[in-house]
């Protein structure tokens, strides 16, 4: 027997953590979840259960906006010939320091 | 009765509830009603069994007889269990389980709340420690209270059923133990009155939000025993224990 | 044939794909195939252990056992969600599970009959699990792989829990230990199988190398468990069920007799000890949560109307 079709596990959610204050939120993983606090309180068990991290982001997987992968090289190939960016790009006279 | 035997007394009622709600929670593992909230009751059995922990075993080193918490868990029969009526009741669906719990969370917030302040500074600590868990506890089951309360027809009924079957057990839960009036003036443990006007408005509050009534109180004389749930319940729990004394776990 | 040839350098070079990056249909379907199951597999997984959770000897144990089996069902969470990246819903593969079409690791059709088993399941089904895993960290299909990388993490204390309480038991009392070596029989075997049949050269097992979603071949992981379990198991005094198990100096490795294939397939087929327990258990546990997931999201389509007309 399966489930009838107004039965569901609730829409997806995409988790964040922040290991400690001051550090990046990072992209843990997702989970189902029918509203907002559910989605915090199940991304709380499932992702914070061995460490404790300092903050929890949940946001609905739907409302995520994402580079096609099939556009990725115009849409980021400009970046890498910027090399003037980058600061091994200057020579730094022998003598200088602290630059 | 002296002081040491009354707070002996008291932490095996906090104990044995602890114990007893944590091994009713354990059974719901593999039995959520989605994966995640499995994984939710399974932390609440996990706090609460830690709970029962501490407590028990402070009740042995009161009591002074070397009796470890796990000898107090695996070892007593079912007329020594102190625990509330409440947390023996079965997981009959899962408003029960949320409904029993939310019953408990209020209790236990309040409780834990004022522990922190006794003169006895292992109860103190204790009361620190459980209401973090507690407070979460708490926050889940009232968003599940409201979500149930407010879902469909049928959650609504089943939620309002769960509530005013488990109510007769409150009572007992609230009133303190002739024991404990002692403790209480001592400043050992909180009052017991205090905690239940204070639950009464909590619990009223979230039935109404959720759309939800408070059940008749009706004079129901406190339970003189415990039910046949929980002699099945200990059965299961203390086999291994009973079935092989001499063997080391 | 352009980008299959494509996809086929990506993958040689070790590089990751990514949910909607182009893949052959084929790849997709595999991926599914195999991260459903293996989901599946930790979720019913649950059960034979779930057993003995109410008659846990201390409340150490209890725990222990309570956070192993919740962590299984984090596994099975964290591979719903991978296998969901590939446009297949969990609703979808709960439905392939009842439906039979979807299928579970066999090891968990076998029943728990005493507390030797909860450390006979730590110590070999999980050490064959990890086994398996350890080496798919590597496989490549990102969301897969990134999943095993935090399952691997959490396997590390189930093995070693198996192992305490076979320890405790071999040890014990003479009930104990023949608790302990009872399990070891009943287990070994079923352990074993987990690796799946002899590797054959079918065309999936060749697809599923070549596009590195199976990083190691069935036999080669087989090995690598028995030649650290035995050495195990002789330490905690125990005989492996094996008349023919020997240590061979030249290979240097153990030498066992084959398994036994009739069994397995019985299994696979449906017809172990606890198949019928194990999906009924899950169909009606299923079932009878309907009504909650229909009223968190109809109060979820409230809140929401609320907010629209606020
Ligand atoms: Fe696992
Ligand atoms: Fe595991």
């Amino acid at each position: 027997m399966t489930s009838n079709h107004t039965d569901s596990q609730g829409p997806v959610w995409e988790v964040f953590t922040q290991k400690k204050s001051g550090a990046p939120y990072q992209h843990a993983g997702s989970v189902h979840a029918f509203d907002k606090e559910m989605a915090l309180e199940n991304a709380r068990d499932l992702y914070t259960r061995r460490d404790k991290p300092s903050g929890l982001w949940v946001v609905p997987a739907a409302e995520i906006v994402a580079v096609d992968p099939g556009d990725a090289a115009p849409f980021f190939d400009p970046a890498d010939d910027k090399v003037y960016r980058h600061p091994t790009f200057y020579e730094v006279p022998a003598g200088v320091e602290n630059l | 009765m002296t002081t040491n035997q009354a707070l002996y007394q008291y932490c095996l009622r906090l104990g044995d509830t602890n114990l007893i709600l944590g091994h009713r929670l354990s059974e719901m593992c593999s039995r959520g009603p989605m994966l995640e909230e499995d994984i939710a009751l399974t932390n609440f059995a996990l706090d609460h069994i830690g709970q029962a922990e501490a407590l028990l075993q402070y009740a042995g080193k009161l009591e002074g007889k070397g009796r470890s918490e796990d000898d107090l868990s695996y070892l007593r029969n079912v007329e020594e269990f102190e625990n509330f009526r409440l947390v023996e009741q079965p997981n009959t669906d899962f408003a029960y389980v949320i409904a029993r719990q939310f019953l408990v969370d209020v209790y236990q917030c309040l409780l834990y709340q004022k522990m922190q302040k006794s003169t006895d500074e292992t109860l103190a600590g204790m009361g620190s420690r459980f209401l973090k868990e507690s407070t979460y506890h708490l926050r889940h089951t009232s968003g599940w209270m409201e979500r149930l309360g407010l879902g469909t027809d049928e959650s609504k009924r089943r939620i309002q059923q769960a509530i005013s079957d488990l109510w007769q057990f409150t009572p007992e839960m609230l009133t303190a133990k002739s024991y404990e009036k002692e403790l209480e003036a001592q400043g050992i443990i909180p009052d017991a009155e205090e905690i239940a006007l204070d639950w009464l408005v909590q619990v009223v509050r979230v039935l109404s939000r959720s759309g939800l009534h408070k059940p008749q109180d009706v004079a129901v004389p406190p339970p003189i025993s415990h039910s046949d749930h929980l002699v099945r319940m200990l059965a299961e729990m203390q086999y291994l224990q009973r079935t092989y004394p001499d063997a080391r776990w | 044939m352009e980008k299959l040839h494509d996809f086929q350098r990506f993958i040689d070079a070790e590089e990751k794909i990514e949910p909607k990056d182009w893949m052959p249909d084929e790849y997709r379907a595999h991926n599914i195939r195999q991260i459903s199951q293996h989901a599946h597999s930790e979720v019913i997984g649950m059960q034979p252990e779930g057993n003995w959770i109410t008659r846990a000897p201390t409340l150490r144990a209890k725990k222990i056992l309570l956070a192993k089996i919740q962590d299984e069902g984090g596994h099975g969470l964290y591979l719903y969600s991978a296998a969901e990246t590939l446009g297949i819903s969990r609703d979808e593969m709960i439905a392939q599970l009842h439906a039979g079409k979807a299928k579970y690791s066999s090891v968990f059709n076998y029943p728990t009959l005493n507390w030797a088993d909860i450390g006979a399941i730590g110590w070999l089904v999980d050490g064959a699990a990890v086994t398996n895993q350890l080496s798919l960290r590597r496989t490549s299909y990102g969301p897969y792989s990134r999943a095993m990388l935090r399952i691997c993490n959490e396997e590390s204390f189930h093995q070693r829990q198996g192992y305490e309480i076979m320890l405790k038991m071999a040890k014990g009392t003479p009930e104990q230990k023949e608790m302990a070596q009872d399990a070891l029989n009943r287990w070994w075997w079923p352990s074993l199988m987990m690796f799946g049949p002899h590797d054959n050269h079918s065309e999936r097992s060749t697809k599923g190398m070549l596009w590195k979603i199976k990083r190691a071949s069935n036999d080669e992981l087989r090995q690598r468990f028995i030649d650290k379990t035995v050495p195990q198991a002789e330490f905690l005094g125990l005989t492996i069920p094996d008349p023919k198990l020997r240590w061979n100096e030249a290979t240097g490795h153990y030498e066992t007799s084959d398994i036994n294939w009739e069994e397995f397939n019985q299994v696979i087929q449906g017809n172990g000890p606890c198949n019928k327990e194990r999906m009924d258990h899950h169909k009606q546990v299923h079932a009878e949560g309907a009504w909650v997931r229909e009223a968190a999201a109809a109060y979820a389509a409230r809140q929401k109307e609320q907010l629209q007309e606020a």
